[in-house]
């Protein structure tokens, strides 16, 4: 057996102290990552830990319970196909993150022969299994992901693939049919353009038909998104950018067939599929989203797929859908309660830390309504539905009429000008009509008035937007900050007020500080150490890493009272741990300190208090600073005032400090500045903050883990990203400036070309050199001059 | 110099195959996952009977991607 090298966990590298879990020469931390080793081990797979150093992810100790996948009418809505033999299950993994986690999922075969194939997709964190139903239930399978800690994260929203299967296929086709169209017709354009022979000629008409026969396709299929935008906008009497393209469209074509029909020109067949190949390629870029990230999510990716419904004597697994008022629910420790129900029986401890961003779980007697969306803590409750899922009170939040549709559309610069740019190019188009009649000209006429409405057809307008704001939008990225579309940049840089949640947003969860006062020997210190590592709590397993010690003696006559404390026997000392109430200890003794606390008494003696608090997060004076020159700061917290001293150092005088706001004040307050003219952004990070992140201009979600759950929003932050926010907001505005630039370029090339249309003499080389001139003038300068910006906000270093 | 005629159709021949296979590219998925790809070609054959259990100094790969 070969010596321990490192005092690491061989399968998750996390820190292993004197531990007791060993397997062939590795330590591992927890009985968790050693029966992942194990099972691997048995099944000839320790190729997995070639792949990356210490590729296991820990697992939570509480393992969730899938026996609701027994039930056909669930597992019928979770699978992708099902036949006689085989069914296909994709799920979605959070923890996929590095190679070898592609390969242990791939190889799932030889861990269990009943899986047919396996195929991973990283990026999007999926697994797609196919396997014989005769021999591994839907169960089997998940569990057995479980297992090897690759646990599925199964939600409401799974079951109703909705927006999953977002493709751009049909633009990816029609993009491909005008390249292919392009790249032809430039070939046959080039005799005419260099000039031919006598002998040549002959083929010229030849040339011209084909030209004419490629940019059909071009005008019915590849264009018809066009055309068809453009009529339902004219239709509501309203000029969007894609009037003057459709009406370019259309010209270049009718002017090209007129001209090859009657033998009196070559026509604009390749300038007609470049314009629209090009236009396409804008579309693409500015259609790109992220894959793995989800900003309509809503309650149903936080609830359970199923509950555990009581009937008569036993009990029945069923879809949150089939829940009725009037059903019994048991609701076990750690499970959600998904509707609004009167408690019937049991303890009820529920911790709605989610909901109101309060981390004291409420205690609730017998006959109390339980609020959707609290999760139980404790022993298992009885509760009976008094209202419809999609009723709650929590879940009306998102159903509210008051909220912005979420298919919203944003103002957006090019809208705006393509008010104005329409009526001028038909202006001018026909003013240069009017003169050639009055000078006894009409070929010249209708010449001049096609080139106009060809020339000034607004291709590079159309793609500054898409390219800049993509630009943009990875550059977000790079940094962390997810935004929904490109159109949300925009609409970040015109927002005037920011209004903050606290915990959770200001503060953050992940790094807490605990602090002990009092005095606690260490031979103590351990006893308290046994009796929190038997606990569920939140609170509990902070003590338990606070105290560090690896492994816990046994403990002995164990009782937790939920949402107070616990009580139990250590090494012969009768050790107890809880709030205030619990321990007896009075108002003046008590420690004034901040955050969750828990006394600790040993043998009926007080021995101190542990407080935890969330710090804030780094350099937030800062950014508060920073922001406070150019934006309106408020804050609305959920949670009670006693932070209020500190954060009105923090927060500039004249901002608005609001405390114990329930979700639909929050809402609420976000409405009342907007009626004040005022553009407002929320950055909330609870499923409290909903509503006000949907009622704002711009939602921001802070997240510290970008895959576990976030409300529905416009953009996702990282939590580490936090203090870039000042610069973010900043670099959106200049991007915006970018813009408005790009447009002044192609306005530009625009009157050099109507100046040669008016005149009634544009050839058809020079429509072919200048559009795509300009188009590529414009992406050039937009992604530099982007890029250029972000260089100044520091934003292009890469990731931290 | 009517040859031009049968270059030219067989020029747009061959580029209609390649439109075609594009399309064929296109519906089966194949641009859906451009990044996995990457990784599993990276993965060793192995020899019968599975390889030899890994050391922790044995990982040439170490600190690589996360």
């Amino acid at each position: 057996m070969s010596v321990i090298t490192a005092n690491t966990c061989f399968h998750c590298g996390d820190a292993v102290g004197n531990s007791v879990y060993e397997t062939d020469g590795h330590a591992f931390c927890c009985l968790g990552c050693q029966s992942v080793y194990q099972i691997l081990n048995r099944s000839q797979m320790q190729q997995y830990y070639r792949y990356d150093r210490h590729p296991g992810k820990k697992q939570p100790a509480s393992a969730e319970r899938y026996d609701y996948l027994d039930e056909p009418a669930i597992a019928g809505q979770l699978v992708d196909y099902q036949d006689d033999k085989l069914t296909i299950f994709t799920c979605y993994i959070p923890v996929i993150h590095c190679s070898a986690c592609v390969w242990l999922l791939e190889n799932l075969y030889r861990l269990q022969p009943a899986v047919v194939s396996s195929r991973c997709d990283f990026m999007k964190k999926q697994v797609t299994v196919t396997f014989k139903q005769g021999e591994l239930s839907l169960r089997g399978l998940v569990e057995l992901l479980a297992n090897i800690g690759y646990a599925p994260k199964i939600t409401l929203q799974d079951v109703l693939k909705e927006g999953q299967r977002f493709s751009q296929a049909g633009l990816i086709a029609k993009i491909a049919v005008a390249g292919f169209c392009f790249g032809n017709s430039m070939m046959l354009s080039f005799p005419e353009y260099f000039g031919m022979a006598a002998f040549e000629a002959q083929y010229a008409t030849f040339f011209r038909y084909m030209n004419l026969a490629f940019s059909l396709p071009v005008l019915l299929y590849s264009g018809q998104d066009y055309f068809r935008s453009a009529w339902q906008s004219l239709r509501q009497y309203r000029l969007n950018l894609d009037v003057p393209l459709a009406l370019g469209i259309l010209v270049l074509f009718v002017r090209t067939a007129w001209e090859v029909v009657s033998g009196t020109g070559a026509g604009f067949g390749d300038t007609l599929c470049g314009l629209v190949f090009f236009l396409l390629v804008g579309r693409w870029v500015q259609q790109r989203t992220y894959h793995h990230l989800s900003f309509e999510r809503d309650y149903r990716s936080y609830f359970p797929v199923a509950v555990t419904r009581l009937e008569g004597e036993g009990s029945r697994s069923i879809p949150i859908a089939e829940i009725q008022v009037g059903d019994r629910l048991l609701i076990r420790n750690n499970e959600i309660v998904p509707a609004d129900a009167i408690l019937w029986r049991g303890a009820a401890a529920i911790d709605f830390s989610f909901v109101t961003g309060e981390s004291e779980p409420v205690q609730k007697v017998q006959g109390e309504i339980i609020y959707a969306g609290g999760r139980q803590i404790g022993a298992a409750i009885e509760v009976e539905v008094v209202k419809a899922v999609s009723q709650s009170h929590l879940t009306r939040l998102w159903n509210n009429e008051g909220a912005k549709p979420y298919e919203r559309q944003f103002q957006t610069f090019s809208n705006t000008v393509s008010q104005y740019f329409t009526p001028a190019l038909l202006a001018i188009g026909v003013a240069a009509m009017a003169f050639w009649f009055v000078q006894g000209d009409p070929g010249r006429a209708w010449a001049a008035l096609t080139a106009v409405l060809i020339i000034a057809c607004p291709c590079a307008l159309a793609l500054s937007s898409p390219f800049t704001l993509s630009t943009a939008l990875s550059i977000f990225d790079r940094n962390r900050f997810y935004l929904k579309n490109t159109a949300a940049v925009e609409q970040l840089a015109t927002i005037d007020s920011l209004v903050f949640d606290k915990t959770g947003t200001l503060s953050s969860p992940s790094a807490s500080r605990m602090q002990f006062q009092g005095d606690l020997p260490d031979s103590d210190r351990i006893r308290v150490a046994a009796a929190c590592a038997s606990s569920n709590h939140p609170m509990s397993r902070e003590i338990v890493r606070w105290a560090g010690v690896s492994s816990p003696p046994a403990v002995t006559d164990y009782h937790e009272i939920p949402g107070k404390g616990i009580d139990a026997v250590v090494i012969g000392s009768r050790v107890r741990v809880g709030n205030a109430a619990f321990i007896g200890v009075r108002g003046e003794t008590a420690a004034g300190g901040q955050g969750s606390q828990a006394y600790l008494e040993i043998d009926g003696q007080v021995r101190g208090c542990i407080s935890m608090e969330q710090p804030w997060r780094p350099g937030l004076a800062a950014i508060i600073e920073a922001l406070a020159d150019d934006y309106r700061l408020d804050l609305v917290s959920g949670d009670n005032a006693r932070e209020e001293r500190t954060l009105r150092s923090l927060f500039p005088k004249r901002a608005d400090l609001r405390f114990n706001q329930l979700p639909e004040d929050k809402r609420v307050y976000i409405q009342s500045l907007q009626q004040r003219g005022r553009k407002v952004c929320m950055l909330g990070d609870g499923l409290n903050d909903a509503g006000a992140l949907r009622q704002a201009d711009f939602g921001i979600a802070v997240s510290d883990d970008i895959n576990s759950f976030s409300p529905g929003c416009d953009a996702i932050l990282d939590g580490g990203s936090f203090e870039r926010l000042p610069r973010f907001l900043r670099f959106a505005k200049d991007v915006v400036r970018v813009i408005h630039k790009s447009f002044g370029i192609s306005v530009c090339y625009n009157l050099v070309g109507l100046s040669f249309a008016v005149a009634g003499t544009m050839s058809p080389l020079f429509a072919a050199i200048l559009m795509p001139l300009s188009t590529i003038t414009i992406i050039v300068f937009t992604t530099v001059a982007t890029r250029a910006c972000a260089a100044k906000h520091h934003l292009l270093q890469p990731r931290p | 110099m009517s040859v031009i005629f049968f270059l030219i159709g067989c020029s747009v021949l061959i580029a209609l195959i390649f439109l075609g296979a594009f399309f064929w590219a296109n519906l089966t998925g194949q641009h859906e996952d451009t990044y996995t790809p990457s990784i599993r070609i990276l993965f060793d054959d192995e020899p019968d009977g599975g390889l030899p259990p890994p050391t922790e100094a044995d990982n040439p790969r170490a600190g690589g991607k996360k």
